[in-house]
């Protein structure tokens, strides 16, 4: 899933106090589940608007939350309220803001949130990156444990001399060194081979930025 | 008096010294250069950082320059954090043809602990492919399969680290390092003597016919040693020094420290436990004569 957070309200605030008819837009899946961009999170912001808008007589917040942002379908069924607001107030992912901004093309659409991975839940409250889109994947060769994401520098050959006392990662303490985690599971797995072969520099160009895929059949 | 070429060192000399210089941030090279002057007939070869800890300085390649302009013999220290692999290999054609014959290949520290926070971070290559990547240039071809019009001629090192924990998964990335070709390692600080031969057994079993040189990092206090046990990575100071430092008298730090240094470099050229030693007194350069004469390093 696509990992996101809200932006600081005063950043918002700044993007759209100035617009009167303000449609907040939620997103009923990813975003639903990291309680960035749900049900909850739509009305929340939308009661902060009001509060910090409340000298302003013509401000009318709307809420809306479709069931994802990110297809054009049900985006469209909105576009009938396109003559009644002047800006949308995103609180989909960066896929789900530009959906939104190619379907209503005549008011400005900002974002309400940073999106910042691919990755899931690891606790109540606690999301973890997982994934990084890179075209190549590699889980085969360390133990379904993602070294391009998961260690803090994407080595693709072991861990760097920067592991800390216990397998922490250099950059942050209380997070694992992907290639300790890796090296236990294989370990465990008795497929250690795979981590002594040699892995080839990676081709970055495996996905040609920015993506595009198109399908040939179905 | 013409410097010997690091690779002619590594293959004649009993016990081969080096020493760590790291660049100045700005333009100015006097400092770089007094300690340069101070130090190159006194070791085989002075490793120039590269951003160290990234913080953002005059490149190892522009003092590697001054190294050679002021006859000594340098050791380019090359990371993977800063740039890609067009970055790479552009610096060591250029370090390569201006006489700069050898780079120790590393990954590079993290972003995050340096000065410029918000950088990209490359990481595009690491440390086992740069050295693959540096044979492949001294082979006559660039990373691509392309011809050179003229190649290089590197000797190459590597570091390791014994003192890492759990130290399987370093153990394993080093006999990768080896499997690509090196001829020389230079250690993370090690304090520990079992632990330094431990390695050492290790290293000498994988065959890769490089020499070792041990990583030694002066304590200058108990509180030092405490910081680096708990923060630095890969290093572990025993409690036996630490209790030494803190019986140390107020303001003989830095003595205590030369002295414990070059205590543990007699001992390991004595007992040849390995090929030599590679000192790190980054910031206290000028000292680094201290180690060498009160180990008998000092020709």
């Amino acid at each position: 899933m696509i990992v996101a957070e809200r932006k600081p309200f005063e950043e918002i605030w700044n993007m759209i106090s100035h617009y009167n008819r303000i449609l907040v837009l939620g997103c009923g899946t990813c975003v639903t589940i990291c309680w960035a961009g749900g049900e909850k999170e739509v009305g929340i912001l939308a009661s902060q608007l009001k509060i910090a808008g409340e000298k302003n007589n013509e401000l009318i917040i709307t809420e809306s939350v479709p069931e994802r942002q990110c297809e054009i379908e049900m985006i469209q069924e909105l576009k009938d309220k396109e003559g009644n607001i002047d800006a949308i107030l995103s609180m989909g992912c960066g896929a789900g803001v530009q959906t939104v901004a190619g379907i209503f093309t005549d008011i400005p659409v900002f974002p309400a949130l940073n999106t910042t991975f691919l990755g899931m839940p690891e606790a109540e409250g606690l999301w973890v990156e997982m994934c990084s889109a890179c075209g190549d994947c590699y889980l085969a060769y360390t133990g379904g444990i993602c070294p391009v994401t998961r260690c803090g520098k994407g080595l693709l050959n072991g861990p760097c001399g920067g592991t800390r006392k216990g397998g922490k990662c250099e950059i942050d303490p209380e997070k694992d060194c992907a290639w300790v985690l890796i090296y236990r599971r294989l370990e465990k797995l008795s497929m250690l081979d795979l981590m002594e072969q040699y892995r080839e520099p990676k081709n970055y160009r495996a996905v040609k930025r920015p993506g595009i895929i198109r399908a040939t059949a179905r | 008096m013409k410097p010997v070429p690091f690779r002619e060192v590594l293959e004649k000399k009993d016990f081969i010294v080096t020493v760590e210089v790291a660049p100045q941030k700005g333009t100015n090279t006097g400092k770089a250069i007094s300690h340069i002057n101070l130090l190159k007939d006194r070791v085989d070869a002075l490793n120039v950082t590269d951003n160290q800890s990234s913080v953002m300085r005059y490149p190892s390649v522009g003092m590697c320059l001054l190294i050679k302009e002021n006859g000594g013999e340098p050791v380019m220290q090359a990371t993977c954090r800063d740039k890609n692999r067009l970055a790479i290999q552009a610096d060591l054609l250029f370090a390569s043809s201006r006489g700069i014959n050898n780079v120790l290949c590393l990954t590079g520290d993290a972003i995050d602990v340096g000065d410029h926070t918000q950088a990209k971070p490359v990481f595009e290559l690491d440390s086992v492919q740069l050295i693959n990547l540096v044979n492949t240039l001294n082979s006559g071809k660039d990373m691509a399969g392309n011809e050179l019009n003229g190649k290089t001629d590197f000797c190459i090192g590597a570091s390791a680290t014994p003192s890492s924990d759990p130290v399987e998964p370093q153990l394993l990335k080093f006999r990768k390092k080896v499997h690509q070709g090196i001829s020389f390692v230079q250690t993370q600080a090690v304090y520990d003597i079992d632990e330094l031969k431990r390695f050492i057994e290790y290293a000498r079993k994988l065959d890769g016919g490089m020499k070792i040189l041990a990583g030694i990092v002066p304590v200058i206090s108990a509180r030092m040693a405490e910081y680096m046990n708990a923060n630095v990575p890969g290093i572990f100071v025993p409690d036996t020094l630490i209790t030494e430092l803190k019986n140390t008298p107020k303001g003989e730090g830095i003595k205590k420290g030369i002295e414990i240094a070059a205590r543990f470099i007699r001992q390991i050229k004595d007992e040849k436990v390995c090929d030599g030693v590679h000192i790190m007194f980054i910031g206290r350069e000028e000292r680094i004569p201290e180690i060498l004469e009160a180990s008998g390093l000092w020709a």
